[in-house]
């Protein structure tokens, strides 16, 4: 973090202004607030408020069985709820003790990807248009469309997604699914290699974002980063790699690391990690296909709900899937803490069950939350402007700053 | 995977704190263990400053509540060794009417908000934190709504009563 010691709070010579940087401004794409001191165009002191849009997921979850929590994980990251979903789902799995067949973790690593790539085109795209350069967020929106196709042909919805079930998908993908995907990765590459001819070596967008708001790697370790903010600033911390969950082990991918954490390297490292991406997508695929195609689900009927059309005619489905969203099911009294490598960092999930039908305590380790503690400290001596591109770059979402 | 065994990792601490830890489990293989709140700040030192071990990585920080125990506000430490990759669960318990504990501000900047968030919820006052206000609840809220006793819905609802549903 830079300082400029040149601007003091209490100076008497220097008349400030107050801004209010938020809670509904065009620039904070989110709903939260900055207090900030002002001295012309620089940043003397700022002060972070949060909560606007709480919603009590944690008192929600102690009061709803497992599959009523599903729902709640989608409004948290809504830009890759995905990757919540399964993290949820895994989280109780491993709780439970359930071993995925492969099919069903790839499956999952194809959603959770796709899922990681809508984000970073958001955030990236976001970032071109608070420097100034429009076309590649429109551009790129067309993409996050495809994707949010294909997450429909998946599950039947497109941003509160509610994908899977605990225990594998609530159905088989369809090929239209399989065939969306196959043009995703034929037709998306062209389009980031464009997107990134406009920016990477871009003046303006260069003299826009490299050296702000640079964070040393002991700095960002000390304020608990994660995701690609951390691996900017220098540091090779990726779930995926270090604890690898749903089979991330068998993936050949490499993990992008800045060197010195500002707004281009961010900017750079979530580029590389859409191209990283890109390649498990394209594995995924070609090893479900050496497995049984009619594998979508792991055989645990004590866990994972029937099928709808069984429920209305076999009395058998019809009691398990009362048992089971009435979360009559017993479940081990013991905690759990299991995390996963969301857009924006680790997202974990601290679980700690009484072997009733609800959790006990269900804690959410929400990246943006820990990541966003940095924000008003480091803008202190930074021009507004750039202020704002490092809030873009943050990528900050509010559902799940608040959570 | 990780680079030292739970074993080795309690062997460690045993040999700081010698009785200073008790309730030593590992669920799901996560070595998990209780200490005082007089003992947590040079535990949470030696395990972020040993050569070793190097804890340098606050994970997360949360409250808990079981109203029917004797100490029945809790604070919980998720810490992470990069360098060994492996974790460690650290819970430390409070009685009712004294919910004081020293702040981990001193050791991790990111402790900051996770600590607000603590005592927002479950009314932890976290001694020497440079701001302990309210974060995600409004300022003048009287309880600290995740303790069990405060219920999700307003009592004094009528249009949600069970009967309403059969129940």
């Amino acid at each position: 973090m830079r300082t400029h010691p040149v601007y003091t709070d209490n100076d008497p010579q220097t008349e400030y202004s107050t801004l209010n940087l938020g809670p509904t401004h065009p620039a904070t794409h989110g709903v939260f607030q900055n207090v900030l001191t002002l001295d012309g165009e620089r940043i003397v002191s700022g002060v972070s408020t949060i909560g606007y849009i709480h919603r009590a997921f944690e008192k929600i979850a102690e009061h709803r069985p497992f599959y009523q929590i599903t729902p709640l994980t989608d409004r948290m990251n809504y830009c890759s709820s995905p990757i919540n979903n399964m993290g949820w789902h895994m989280t109780v799995e491993k709780l439970l003790g359930i071993q995925m067949p492969k099919r069903v973790d790839y499956m999952r690593i194809i959603a959770m990807e796709l899922a990681r790539i809508s984000d970073h085109i958001i955030c990236n795209g976001v970032l071109g248009v608070d420097t100034g350069a429009f076309t590649g967020f429109l551009y790129m929106m067309k993409y996050r469309e495809d994707i949010y196709e294909i997450y429909e042909e998946i599950c039947g919805s497109r941003l509160t997604t509610n994908i899977g079930r605990i225990g594998g998908f609530e159905r088989n993908f369809n090929p239209i699914a399989f065939e969306k995907t196959r043009k995703f990765l034929r037709e998306f590459p062209k389009a980031l290699k464009e997107f990134e001819a406009l920016f990477n070596r871009n003046r303006i967008f260069i003299d826009r974002t490299r050296d702000v708001a640079a964070v040393s790697a002991e700095e960002a370790l000390s304020y608990s980063w994660s995701g690609p903010l951390l691996r900017a600033a220098g540091v090779d911390y990726d779930v995926r790699a270090m604890e690898p969950y749903s089979s991330y082990e068998d993936f050949d991918f490499e993990v992008p690391v800045g060197s010195n954490g500002d707004v281009y390297n961010r900017f750079l490292v979530r580029n590389e990690e859409m191209w990283q991406s890109l390649r498990l997508i394209e594995q995924a695929l070609n090893k479900i296909e050496k497995e049984p195609s009619d594998i979508f689900h792991a055989d645990v009927p004590d866990y994972y709900l029937p099928p709808k059309e069984e429920v209305y005619n076999n009395m058998e489905a019809l009691i398990y899937h009362f048992k089971i969203v009435m979360g009559e099911v017993p479940t081990p009294r013991t905690e759990v803490y299991h995390a996963v490598e969301g857009a924006n960092g680790e997202l974990g999930f601290y679980l700690v069950n009484d072997g009733g039908r609800t959790p006990y305590r269900l804690h959410f380790r929400r990246p943006s939350f820990i990541n966003y503690q940095m924000y008003a400290p480091m803008s202190r001596g930074m021009l507004l402007s750039d202020a704002i591109i490092n809030m873009s770059s943050l990528n900050v979402i509010a559902g799940e700053l608040d959570a | 995977m990780s680079k030292i065994t739970n074993e080795e990792l309690l062997g460690s601490i045993k040999g700081k704190f010698e009785d200073g830890v008790t309730a030593i489990s590992e669920p799901f293989g996560l070595l998990t263990l209780e200490t005082s709140r007089e003992k947590i700040i040079d535990l949470l030192t030696f395990l972020k400053t040993d050569a070793k071990l190097q804890f340098i990585y606050l994970t997360d920080l949360t409250g808990i509540h079981y109203p029917e125990n004797e100490k029945p506000i809790g604070v919980i430490y998720h810490l992470h060794s990069l360098v060994n990759n492996v974790r460690i669960r650290i819970k430390v318990f409070m009685a009712d009417d004294d919910v004081k504990i020293p702040t981990a501000t001193v050791l991790w900047n990111g402790a900051n908000w996770m600590e607000r968030e603590t005592y927002d919820f479950f009314g932890v006052e976290f001694e020497g934190h440079p701001d302990l206000r309210r974060i995600l609840n409004v300022d003048d809220m009287t309880v600290f709504p995740m303790r069990r006793e405060y219920p999700l819905e307003d009592p004094n609802r009528v249009d949600k009563r069970d009967y309403f549903f059969g129940r």
